[in-house]
Formats: structure tokens, C-alpha cells, sequence
């Protein structure tokens, strides 16, 4: 008698089908037409087939950032994140045969406090858009005002994911301008428009268009609202703290911090705050206790914000988080330390600004923007996006993000511009390649 | 006896080395000048040898438990094997090293992905079409009420303010109605554990914007009025919300879209078989029927017969609820599982998994309390209450299960359950293996009532003993930096 069988008649049925009884006859289906079964070569070839249609960085040198980037991922941090250990256990619902994960979550909380200053930390957010969205929700909950203010220069994307999570709040968002000459903050136009309905302002530094900006510095002082400060981690090897000028609340995009792009998915949202708001923060939080000995131990704690306690009373419906990009980001921090991360974001700063002096010297290109870049940077152009970009495509180059065709027309004083990124991975030749492209164009 | 890996590992930051790891371009020279009220004093995080970052995290990882260690029985999870082919193949550069806003032109092969994908969880859940982009379930129930909203609100139907969940709901649909901006109203369930009919009728208005259910329901019953439900909600102008946490339990042999709901939200990390990861990526793809087609999040992913290509011209979009497409890496694996398992081969993923329920089940039953009827779908709930005049909670069960080197089920879920023990082993579990899972179970059960202490004492044979979660709570150390204080 084969296994099955042995296990129905200890049941009692003698077809399989008794155990769907319940299911009236009505709804019940035939056969889903989905293809058979196809064994595990079969399939290797046909991925493989397929995914040749794309072309990865190594195919292509690309130059496009705007929310993702391209760096370095040492292969240590593909080797830890492949411990299966890590990856095929779920959230750590019994903290004893879970310590593994839990430390390293704790880790990963301890080097986004470090970075941002802040005390707070949670185990992750899907991604930097929804965690903007979270943010903005948390605000609201502090101060229940209705008006969320944001930089005009944010991708539409994130504009639309930010309005899905507060429409329901009834809040509204409105958007400042930057500055047209240095891309930065307009401290003017954000002061006018910040009122006693104002519940948060929401800046980035650096910003969309790459701008190390220190008109951030200013925020703080311009009145009583919850402080949503947008980081890049790696800036923050070398650039301030954002709670050292008032932020309430970080965010940012942890994919930047040892994930692959993986053609935008799965990211990993940072979100931190300071310990006095900690109780309306979203997501799964790991802190530190001991067990019955006194021994060190962690565990998922402050559980009554959550959705599986508070239900609809909670501080977000948030269940399963990126725990395994976290994971990837606190090993790659422990590969870099201090001295690495300082580094890496003195070599970003320093390659794009030298990338953005080379292009902006070619005939017809110009910087958009008078200010120092972290990596990316704003370059008008002397032909129309679409123009420019088919034609470094057909040198088999990826330009940067077209700014007007890509983001709803969003900045006509910026005219056909494109937002260049450039990073640790881009190599000399790389940059000759796009260089040489480039001057072909003018 | 299991034991687990005791590894006396310090915290990362309490450790000290030298950066051994070089970076590309690592030599340039920095001549440019960041304002100095801009700059950082100080970054309080060590340097580490390569090595030593690899045995700390290795370290680690053997002080935790995954499903290619041992049986994972938590229920409404659906913990099965993961396939290592869908590990091969993420690792591709084509993967990893593409970016999301690549021109068409660059990305056919993920496009072609996901557009299949999109076809097959169409046909899996009767549905006419699928947006991937929400990322994990709970994400996907969101974006699934933002679209109810959307619904009424282009028919002029402002009123709708309402969603109603059965008491016996994840707790995560009360809090997504709450983030898409709705009231809920919860039902109490019938005697059977099942949508009490006359509650539902009762709680259903004008205001009620939709129903929200699962089906099979937590308990693992699957609900035999549900043509009659769905009827009730349609007649009632409110829209039937099928939460997908327990598809495993129905595939191949119904459809979502059969038994009339409008919308369904997938869980990619449980029925498709992609990796947990610690807590996620999951992917939460959502399904809808063709009258709520034109709110779907953009892009969709279409298919002019030889490219495919980013859709975004859906008349009523709601916009975006993540930044990109969804996890694709996630949605990769998710394609391959079901490339692998064939349409048939879903259908007995299903049947090996309501198998082996029942089989587990049955095995349990006079040991463990069973409340309502025995047959079940994917997970059955048993109630610890039994144990109460030895002193034993159900807690005090799952902290021994640790102890035998097995994961312990969900517990204290779903909360119409007294000292609930939720119990999924999912399709990819032998009979020999849940012979020993119920043997053990047996065990913990006479040792609960011949000598409690071991259970409440339990555990012990984990890298740290039972573990003060008030405390954590009371005095929250939430990172390093709080420590060091």
C-alpha cells in the first residue's frame, strides 16, 4: 500500500475527493488550464532563454539611478544571504529557536540608528515610497493635522504611492519648490506655505536631483511639525546625521545598502524615529531582553501597536516585511564599517561630480544646477530625451532618467534634461564610453 | 535529543578588526568640498575582517530555524519547501543587475515573466485580470480596498464607508481597512466556525462597502453557504473580498472567482512556494473580476502578440501602491513554481495538503481538544484548553515543541479559539514526517499531565532559555545606541 492510500483509510475515505465534500458542486472546477508539470532542466533552459531577452549592467553599462542604484555588493553578502537557515524561516514568532534572525535584525536596527541618529529603528518597510506613506500616516496619528508638505522634485511614483496611503485620512499633500539655479530646498516657498494645518514636511537630502542640500539644515527652525527627513544610508557615511538638524523621522532606501536592483523588486524600506514617538511607528520592531538565566537575548517586542493585536486600531496593517533584505543590508554594513562606507560615499560624491564636470564640458550639454552632487546630477540636453537616450542605446549605453518623458512633464524650466547616475561600479571605460557617445550626439 | 547551535556571538559593534574588503574605484582622491555644517563628526560602527563577518552571520544563522531544517507547521503561513532551481535562477545577472526604469527594449525577459505569471494567477483564481505590484499579503489587501473605494466612489456611491471581517479574519484585514480608510465591522462566526448567515444580513447596508473573507476560513473550514454569501453582498451593492492566505487549500478544485468574489489578493511566499526570507519579501499580487479592471495599479504588464510591454493606460487607475512593479524576484520564483507544478500538479499540491491535514488531524484528535467538525482544508485548529487543570498553557506546548528541534505552530490564533494551536503542514511534508510530528505532539501532551515543569520550563535545548517579552517591553533597547546609554 502506497503512502496515500495508508493515510486515507486511517481517515476513513477511500478517494480523495471526500475530502472536498464541503465544496458545493456549483463552484467546483475541472482543470486549471495552466500547462503541465516541467522538470527542473527543462525549466533552467527556458529561464534562461528568457531572461537573455534583458540586459543587466554587465551587458549594457547603464547610468540610470532616480530611486534604485547600481553598487558594489561584496559576494560575502550573496553568501550569508544564502544561508537557507535565514531565508526559509519565516518572522521570528518563537524568539528561542529564532535568535539568528533576530540578532541580526537587531544589528541591522542598531546600524540605521547609527546612521540616522535616530533611536528608533523598526525590522524594515517594503520600500522607500511606501515607507513616505507610512511616515506620513504616522504624523498624522501625533498631531492630527491634515496637510503633508513635499518637495516638487519627487518622481510621480512616489507622489502616487504617498496619496494612496493618506487619502483615507482625508490629508492632503502639497508640494514646494527647489531653487531653479541650485536645485535645493526654496526655504521661502516651504516657509509660505507651512500653516497650523500643516502635519508634517517631507525633505530629501540629497535630493531627487542628486543636490547635496544644505538647506535642510534650515527645516527645523521654521515651525512646530513632524520632520520627515529623506536619506540615502550611503551619504550618510560622510554627510550629517538627520536627527542632528531636528528630524522627527527618517526615511530612505535600503536597496542601496547590499541589494540587487532586481529590476526594482524586492526593495527595503528604512524607517527610524526618535524613541518618544516609537509607539507610532509601523512595522516589526526587535529589542533586547533576557531569558529566564539573564542571559542576552532578543525578541520582537512593543507587539501591541501591531496588526495581529490591535487589529483595526493599529499603527499599520504591515505583517510580512523585507526581513531578508535587512539581513543583506547588515552584512553589508559589517563588510564595509566605518572606514568603508566613509569611503564608498567619498567616492560617489567625487566620481559624479568629475562625471557631471566631463559631460556639462561637451558641446551643447550643460549642468542644470550649481551645487555640489552626491551620485546624480542633472545634465540639460542640446536634443530632445527620447532622441538622446535611442541613440546611447544604440551604442549600447543605458542614459539617465529622462526627467520630463518619464515623470509626467513635471519640469518644463528643466526643458529635455536627463538624470545621470554614477556610482562605485561604473568603471573608467564606462565613463568614456558614455562620454564618447555623447560627444557624437551634440 | 535535538540541540541547537549555542554560539555565545557578540553583537557585530562589540567586536573590533580592519577592513579587509577593498572597493572598486577605492583610490580617488575626494577634491571636492562638502559644506562643513553638513558633515558628520563621527560614525560610531566597526571595521571587520572579511572573514570574521562571515563566521559572525554563519554563526548566527545556525542559532535559526528554517523550513530545510524541519517541519514548520505554522498555520495560515503554509511554510513548504522552497525549490533551490528558483534560487539558481534569481542569482542571474539578467536578474540582479537590472533596473526597473531599463527601456522596454532591455527588459522582454522580465516583462515575458510577468506576463505569464499574471496568466496563470488569472486562470489559479477565475479572476480577468492582475496587478503584481503589491508586495506582501497585507499589501495586497490594501491595494484590493483601495480599489473597492475606487469602485464605488467612480459610481457616485460615497456612502460606502464600511468593510466587514468575521471575527475569525487575519488581523491584518481590520488594519488594512483601516489604512484604505474604512470602518470595520466584525461578525461574530456561527457554532460551526462558520459566517454566521444572520449576523452577516444584520451587519450588511448601504454603508457596507465590501465583505472580506478567506476561504477555507483560519479554522481551516471552508465555507459551504458561500454562494448564498456571495449573493447576499452583490444584492446588497457591496463587493465579496477573498483574502488568498488560504489558497492552498482549494487549488484545482474551485476558484475565488467561481464562488463570486471580485477580488482576491495572492500570497506568492505561501501557495507559490517562494522563500519566507526571515520575515519576507513575500509578493501579495491581487486579482480582480473585469468590473473593477480599470482601477488596477499601473503598469500592467501586456502583449501585442511579439513584444510585451508596460500598459499604463488603465482609464481609472488608482496610481501606484509601491515604487516599482513588485518584488519581481519574488514573482520569479512564484512563475517557476508553477512552470514546475503544472496545472495538475497544483490541484494535487491541494490535495496532498488537505491530505495530509486531516491525516495529522486525526492523529491528534483525543489528545488535543478539536473544536467544531473534523473535516478541514489546509490547517486545523486544535484548543490547549485540556491542559488547564495541570497548569499548562498552550504557550507552554509550543516553547517544547522547540525542545524536540520543531517549529511550533501559530498560536493563540484565530482568537475564537481558547489557547488556540494552529496547525498547517502543508502538501510537502511525508507521512513519515508528520507521523513524527504527531508522535511528538502525543508526547508533549502525556508529559503535560505526568510533568508539567518540563513544559514550563521549556525551552531548553534552544540557544537561550524562555525569554522575558514584558521586560523587552517595558524597556524597550531598540539598537546599539540605546545600549551604549
Amino acid at each position: 500500500m502506497d503512502e496515500k492510500t495508508e493515510m486515507m483509510d486511517f481517515i476513513g475515505i477511500s478517494n480523495i475527493d471526500e475530502l472536498f465534500v464541503d465544496i458545493p458542486e456549483d463552484v467546483r472546477i475541472e482543470k486549471l488550464k495552466i500547462p503541465d508539470s516541467i522538470d527542473e532542466h527543462t525549466l533552467r533552459i527556458e529561464a534562461k532563454n528568457i531572461l537573455s531577452k534583458n540586459k543587466s549592467f554587465f551587458d549594457m553599462p547603464s547610468f540610470i539611478g532616480a530611486g534604485v542604484y547600481n553598487h558594489y555588493i561584496p559576494a560575502g553578502v550573496y553568501a550569508i544571504g544564502s544561508r537557507s537557515e535565514f531565508y526559509t524561516a519565516y518572522t521570528p514568532y518563537q524568539p528561542e529557536i529564532s535568535q539568528g534572525m533576530l540578532q541580526t535584525l537587531f544589528e541591522y536596527q542598531s546600524y540605521i540608528a547609527e546612521l540616522t541618529g535616530l533611536d528608533a529603528t523598526n525590522a524594515s518597510m517594503y520600500d522607500h515610497a511606501s515607507a513616505l506613506g507610512e511616515a506620513a500616516r504616522m504624523a498624522h496619528s501625533i498631531n492630527e493635522k491634515k496637510e503633508i508638505l513635499i518637495p516638487k522634485n519627487l518622481t510621480w511614483q512616489k507622489k502616487s504611492v504617498l496619496w494612496n496611503y493618506i487619502k483615507g485620512l482625508g490629508m492632503n499633500i502639497i508640494e514646494y519648490n527647489y531653487e531653479e539655479n541650485t536645485g535645493k530646498i526654496d526655504l521661502e516657498d516651504l516657509k509660505n506655505k507651512i500653516n497650523q494645518n500643516t502635519s508634517a514636511v517631507y525633505a530629501e537630502n540629497p535630493n531627487f536631483f542628486g543636490v547635496i542640500d544644505d538647506h535642510v539644515l534650515k527645516i527645523r527652525e521654521l515651525g512646530k511639525f513632524i520632520f520627515i527627513a529623506g536619506i540615502n544610508p550611503i551619504s550618510l557615511g560622510i554627510l550629517k546625521p538627520p536627527a542632528d538638524y531636528g528630524a522627527d523621522i527618517a526615511i530612505g532606501e535600503g536597496q542601496i545598502i547590499g541589494n540587487p536592483m532586481n529590476f526594482g523588486g524586492p526593495l527595503l524600506g528604512i524607517f527610524a524615529t526618535k524613541m518618544e514617538y516609537v509607539r507610532k511607528m509601523p512595522g516589526r520592531i526587535i529589542g533586547m531582553s533576557k531569558d529566564r538565566n539573564g542571559k542576552r537575548a532578543f525578541v520582537m517586542t512593543l507587539q501591541t501597536r501591531e496588526q495581529h493585536i490591535r487589529r483595526a486600531r493599529a499603527t499599520s496593517n504591515i505583517c510580512s516585511n523585507e526581513a531578508l533584505c535587512a539581513v543583506f543590508s547588515a552584512s553589508y554594513l559589517s563588510f564595509l564599517g566605518r572606514s568603508g562606507l566613509k569611503r564608498l560615499a567619498e567616492i560617489n560624491v567625487q566620481r559624479a561630480n568629475d562625471v557631471r564636470e566631463k559631460i556639462a564640458s561637451i558641446n551643447g550639454f550643460r549642468n542644470a544646477h550649481n551645487s555640489l552632487h552626491f551620485n546624480e546630477f542633472v545634465i540639460k540636453l542640446p536634443r530632445s530625451e527620447m532622441d538622446i537616450h535611442r541613440y546611447l542605446l544604440s551604442k549600447n549605453i543605458h542614459g539617465g532618467y529622462l526627467l520630463n518623458t518619464w515623470n509626467k512633464n513635471a519640469f518644463p524650466e528643466l526643458g529635455d534634461a536627463m538624470l545621470f547616475n554614477v556610482t562605485e561600479v561604473h568603471t573608467d571605460e564606462h565613463i568614456e564610453k558614455l562620454l564618447s557617445a555623447l560627444r557624437e550626439v551634440q | 535529543m535535538f540541540h541547537q547551535a549555542i554560539w555565545e556571538e557578540k553583537l557585530i559593534f562589540e567586536k573590533s578588526g580592519r577592513r579587509t574588503l577593498k572597493l572598486p574605484n577605492e583610490d580617488v582622491k575626494l577634491n571636492v568640498n562638502i559644506p562643513t555644517d553638513l558633515l558628520r563628526d563621527n560614525l560610531n560602527i566597526t571595521d571587520n575582517e572579511e572573514y570574521e563577518v562571515i563566521r559572525h552571520y554563519v554563526r548566527l544563522s545556525q542559532m535559526n530555524y528554517g523550513v530545510d531544517l524541519n517541519t514548520y507547521p505554522l498555520g495560515s503561513c503554509t511554510m513548504k519547501y522552497n525549490p533551490k532551481i528558483s534560487e539558481e535562477i534569481v542569482s542571474m545577472d539578467q536578474i540582479k543587475y537590472v533596473h526597473p526604469l531599463q527601456d522596454e527594449s532591455t527588459v522582454q525577459g522580465s516583462l515575458q515573466i510577468m506576463y505569464e505569471l499574471q496568466e496563470y494567477l488569472k486562470e489559479i483564481a477565475g479572476m480577468d485580470a492582475v496587478t503584481l505590484q503589491p508586495v506582501a499579503g497585507a499589501d495586497g489587501e490594501f491595494t484590493g480596498l483601495l480599489l473597492v473605494r475606487a469602485y464605488h466612489e467612480n459610481r457616485k456611491d460615497f456612502k460606502r464607508t464600511e468593510i466587514i471581517v468575521p471575527d475569525s479574519a487575519h488581523g491584518t484585514n481590520p488594519a488594512s481597512s483601516t489604512m484604505a480608510g474604512f470602518t470595520t465591522i466584525e461578525i461574530k462566526s456561527n457554532e460551526n466556525g462558520m459566517v454566521d448567515l444572520d449576523a452577516l444580513e444584520a451587519a450588511l447596508s448601504e454603508k457596507t462597502a465590501a465583505f472580506m473573507i478567506t476561504n477555507p476560513n483560519t479554522l481551516g473550514i471552508f465555507e459551504e453557504n458561500i454562494i448564498k454569501i456571495a449573493k447576499m453582498v452583490h444584492e446588497k451593492g457591496a463587493l465579496l473580498y477573498y483574502d488568498g492566505a488560504n489558497l492552498n487549500g482549494i487549488m484545482g478544485k474551485t476558484t475565488p472567482g467561481k464562488m463570486g468574489f471580485d477580488i482576491v489578493h495572492f500570497n506568492l511566499h505561501k501557495t507559490f512556494a517562494t522563500p519566507h526570507g526571515g520575515g519576507g519579501p513575500g509578493a501579495g499580487p491581487v486579482g480582480v473580476k473585469n468590473h473593477l479592471a480599470e482601477f488596477l495599479p499601473v503598469p500592467i504588464i501586456g502583449f501585442d502578440g511579439k513584444r510585451y510591454y508596460f500598459d499604463y493606460n488603465v482609464k481609472n487607475t488608482i496610481g501606484k501602491v509601491t515604487g516599482f512593479y513588485g518584488n519581481f524576484a519574488v514573482l520569479v520564483r512564484a512563475w517557476a513554481y508553477i512552470k514546475m507544478q503544472g496545472g495538475n500538479g497544483l490541484k494535487e499540491v491541494t490535495e496532498m495538503a488537505v491530505l495530509n491535514t486531516n491525516y495529522l488531524r486525526k492523529k491528534l484528535q483525543g489528545y488535543y481538544d478539536l473544536p467544531f467538525k473534523e473535516l478541514r482544508k489546509h490547517e486545523v485548529v486544535f484548543s490547549g484548553t485540556n491542559f488547564k487543570p495541570y497548569g499548562i498553557k498552550t504557550l507552554d506546548i509550543a516553547k517544547r515543541m522547540l525542545d524536540y528541534g520543531l517549529h511550533a505552530p501559530t498560536i493563540y490564533f484565530p482568537l475564537i479559539v481558547e489557547e488556540a494551536l494552529m496547525i498547517e503542514p502543508t502538501e510537502t511534508e511525508s507521512k513519515e514526517d508528520i507521523d513524527k510530528f504527531a508522535e511528538i505532539m502525543i508526547k508533549i501532551a502525556n508529559e503535560a499531565k505526568e510533568s508539567p515543569d518540563l513544559l514550563k520550563n521549556a525551552p531548553q535545548n534552544t540557544a537561550v532559555g524562555r525569554i522575558d517579552e514584558v521586560e523587552a517591553a517595558r524597556n524597550p533597547i531598540l539598537s546599539w545606541k540605546m545600549l551604549k546609554k
